[in-house]
């Protein structure tokens, strides 16, 4: 079924503090421009429900943000003792107990394809939970107009200041924000590169300048990004840059809970004289409080936008705005554009949140985080790969004998020194030599150190062989401490003529 | 014919006033990002100047403030690589060649650089896999004219094979044909006897006439056996390891002009810890003694 719901209101707008991008829209520009003009935004302080669980949300994210890498966690051995590292010289990941090598990045992959799916389930369900609550464009961008609040003042003061012309105030002000937003987008691109490196000893080392040039690289540019993306471009990342307003719409459907206006409650709008009656009229008293608060810089009585990062401001500043002219709250408020057409048309609304889309999404996650969780019970601290020399392919002996060459790369992920007895496992007769040791007959040894891969040359010299092929299908044994593990090859057995 | 351009399809924009055909030429501003990059190329292109080396002259060029040259980083770098060496590559002199080959760490060291030294220059007549050609000998197997063991491979590369360094190894196969030493009649007995030496089926009346040619004229370095003599560089006719070629043919060349490969000496072209390198690398690949 499709709902349509027609926005188009009868009568004129208003004039009075619109949108900002009602706003540009109205002015528009003339030929010759070749980019839109940004249109300030002035987000007005709001108070309520969503906007304290925003504030817990900042505080939690950016205290993991900035305590992760000091977590100590006891390796063996000489390995780093933080608890997560990027060890990109070292090629090692380590996340608490496990260890990760680059040739399992697939895990990486997996988390991925695991939080895409969270991702798309959330916004099945709850619209844009990532957008409004927890993406880091967000949070910054929060952080730093509670700082330009704290020098500038509110949307009032903010807007009268920068239609004066400068004085002493002024410039103390900003030029005080400007420092504390760059000071904050130090710390940011300071703390990412604790991430790469043992925290303290590169703490210490930036401070000293023995840290590496990719550790200044990186804080530099880190600091430039926060300074720029949360204080200058802010709402334009998220309509202009960020791929994911795109991708929400195909997520999104009249299921899902969005932040809404509720216009079956709210129109027809207009202002309210205190006592009036409220018979035949909406809710909804034009006072613009939710298009002033937002801060992308839109009309959520819209409808749903691209601009809309269902943040739940309007939904507080709308919820004050009811409570001092005593009227229910919640004209503002998570709904699903079902059920406010089916209000409209005098019906029940029905809520579906378990439905096809979403029941897929949960099951695509659930099995994905099932075979994750499987690979990393499964995962095996040993690994080996035999190659075959390709030149020579073999090698014939004085008395007639065959010899080939297999390289065998024993990887030891655990954090012991292991001990590997290598066994062939082809026609009788075989005599095994690596460089160094002596022929064996019953197989060689090898130590492979913890946390490394070991590369083992191995000879392997068969007698000649009557009437075989060329081809012989053979395998290494290796055992380890973890078990045996075979390894299949091939043996050939005729060199080719040489010329 | 389409029709003429109107006010209408310039919009307000002003022209430049150069008309073609009744196209005229739209004087749209540049767009300011693409100005100030150009403005700070200008700027940045001055200060390039200004500190390095950059216009020619009729005698050579402005060095530029910085005095920056690649040349002399290039020296530079080439000799801080050859202290990172040194101090690799000094426990490879100090080391004997037995200590370097039990102890896994100067091993990988060895067989590392042993392996692009032997890349680099023994590649061209041995090949790549070290297991040579016609003329070239096979290092991967077990045959070893001037002996396989750690040593005697030492000693071969240092020192190479009639490469004119006195202290080279050299054997001298007589051109028995061409010389006319032998006649052809024996020439073409004697190839029979090395095929029969080697096991093959041989002329026998060939055979008999060529024993006392064999007895007189090569048993000296090839052994009454034919199975040659490591030390003089003479190698064993009873097994199925031929430089010159196993066939008749060949063996009858062989017999008739008397060829010897030349190996040079690389004590004289690589450094003495890199020819120990090498000498661990072809070593450890050979099935060898
Ligand atoms: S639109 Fe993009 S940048 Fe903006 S909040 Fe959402 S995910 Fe973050
Ligand atoms: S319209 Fe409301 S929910 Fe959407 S971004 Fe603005 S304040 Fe946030």
């Amino acid at each position: 079924m499709t709902v349509v719901i027609d926005r188009t209101r009868a009568g004129q707008k208003k004039a009075g503090p619109a949108s900002a991008a009602e706003k540009a829209r109205r002015r528009g520009d003339p030929g010759g421009g070749l980019y839109k003009p940004r249109t300030p935004i002035y987000p007005k302080q709001v108070r309520g429900p969503w906007r304290n669980l925003k504030w817990a949300l900042m505080i939690a994210t950016l205290a993991i943000y900035y305590i992760t890498p000091w977590i100590r966690w006891d390796r063996p051995g000489g390995l780093p003792d933080q608890a997560i590292l990027v060890d990109f010289a070292g090629r090692r990941f380590y996340l608490f107990d496990l260890q990760f090598w680059p040739q399992e990045v697939y895990f990486i992959t997996g988390l991925l394809v695991m939080a895409a799916l969270a991702l798309f389930l959330a916004s099945a369900l709850f619209g844009r939970l990532w957008c409004g609550y927890a993406c880091p464009q967000t949070i910054w961008t929060d952080l730093f107009i509670q700082v330009e609040r704290l020098f500038e003042g509110d949307r009032n003061a903010r807007m009268r200041r920068d239609a004066s012309s400068w004085s002493l105030d002024k410039a103390w002000r900003k030029a005080g924000k400007h420092l504390v937003w760059l000071g904050i987008a130090f710390g940011t691109g300071g703390a990412w590169i604790f991430y790469f490196h043992d925290a303290p000893t590169v703490l210490v080392q930036f401070w000293t300048g023995q840290a590496p040039a990719t550790a200044y690289v990186f804080c530099a540019l880190l600091t430039f990004t926060t300074y720029v993306f949360a204080g200058t471009l802010r709402e334009q990342v998220c309509t202009y840059m960020c791929p994911w307003p795109r991708i929400q719409g195909a997520l999104i459907d009249q299921d899902s809970l969005q932040v809404t206006y509720r216009i079956d409650r709210g129109e027809p709008r207009g202002p309210h004289k205190k006592g009036a009656s409220w018979e035949g009229r909406g809710g909804c008293i034009d006072c613009d409080q939710c298009v002033v608060v937002c801060p992308m810089g839109i009309d959520i009585r819209d409808g749903a936008q691209l601009e809309c990062i269902n943040c739940g401001l309007c939904a507080d500043a709308c919820d004050e705005m009811m409570d001092r002219i005593d009227r229910p709250r919640g004209l503002i408020g998570y709904d699903t554009d079902k059920a406010v057409a089916a209000r409209e048309a005098g019906q029940a609304a029905v809520y579906r949140l378990v439905r096809p889309r979403t029941l897929f999404y949960a099951a695509a996650l659930v099995l994905v985080s099932g075979l994750m969780l499987w690979g990393l019970t499964h995962r095996q601290a040993f690994d080996v790969h035999v190659l075959r020399d390709r030149n020579p392919i073999a090698v014939r002996l004085a008395d007639g004998s065959v010899r080939n060459g297999y390289t065998l790369k024993i990887a030891n992920r655990s954090f012991a020194d292991a001990d590997a007895r290598i066994r062939f496992d082809g026609p009788a007769g075989a005599l095994l030599k690596t460089p160094a040791a002596p022929v064996a007959t019953d197989g060689v040894s090898a130590r492979i150190e913890a946390n490394t891969v070991r590369a083992v040359r191995v000879f392997v010299t068969l007698p000649e062989q009557a009437g075989a092929g060329t081809s012989l299908p053979v395998a290494f044994t290796v055992t380890l401490p973890e078990g045996a593990m075979t390894v299949k090859s091939t043996f050939i057995t005729d060199p080719g003529a040489r010329p | 014919m389409s029709a003429p351009e109107t006010e209408k399809d310039s919009g307000p924009v002003p022209t430049t006033g150069h008309e073609w055909d009744g196209i005229r030429e739209l004087d749209n501003p540049l767009p300011r990002w693409w100005l100030w990059i150009f403005y700070a190329s200008v700027v940045y292109a001055i200060g390039y100047w200004i500190l390095m080396p950059a216009w020619p002259g009729l005698t050579g060029y402005t060095r530029g403030v910085l005095g920056k040259s690649d040349r002399a980083a290039v020296v530079e770098q080439l000799s801080e690589l050859k202290t990172l060496r040194g101090q690799q590559n000094a426990r490879l002199t100090q080391a004997s060649l037995q200590e370097i080959e039990s102890d896994p760490t100067l091993q990988a060291h060895a067989l590392a650089v042993g392996q692009s030294v032997f890349g680099d220059n023994c590649a061209t007549c041995h090949g790549v896999g070290g297991t040579g050609s016609k003329g070239y000998a096979n290092l991967r197997d077990d045959v070893w004219l001037w002996g396989g063991t750690l040593e005697d491979i030492h000693r071969t590369l240092q020192y190479g094979i009639r490469s004119g360094h006195p202290q080279a190894r050299v054997s001298q196969m007589p051109a028995y044909g061409k010389d006319q030493i032998l006649t052809a009649a024996q020439v073409a007995d004697l190839t029979e006897y090395v095929v029969a030496l080697s096991g093959r089926p041989a002329n026998a009346a060939a055979v008999q006439r060529a024993a006392p040619v064999y007895a007189a004229n090569c048993v000296a370095c090839h052994g009454p056996e034919g199975r040659g003599d490591p030390l003089q560089g003479a190698p064993n006719l009873t097994d199925k390891e031929w430089l010159y070629g196993s066939g008749r043919q060949d063996i009858k060349a062989q017999i008739h002009a008397g060829r010897g490969g030349v190996m040079p000496a690389w004590s004289g072209r690589l450094d003495p810890e890199t020819v120990k390198a090498l000498a661990v690398y072809v070593h450890a690949n050979a099935a060898g003694q």
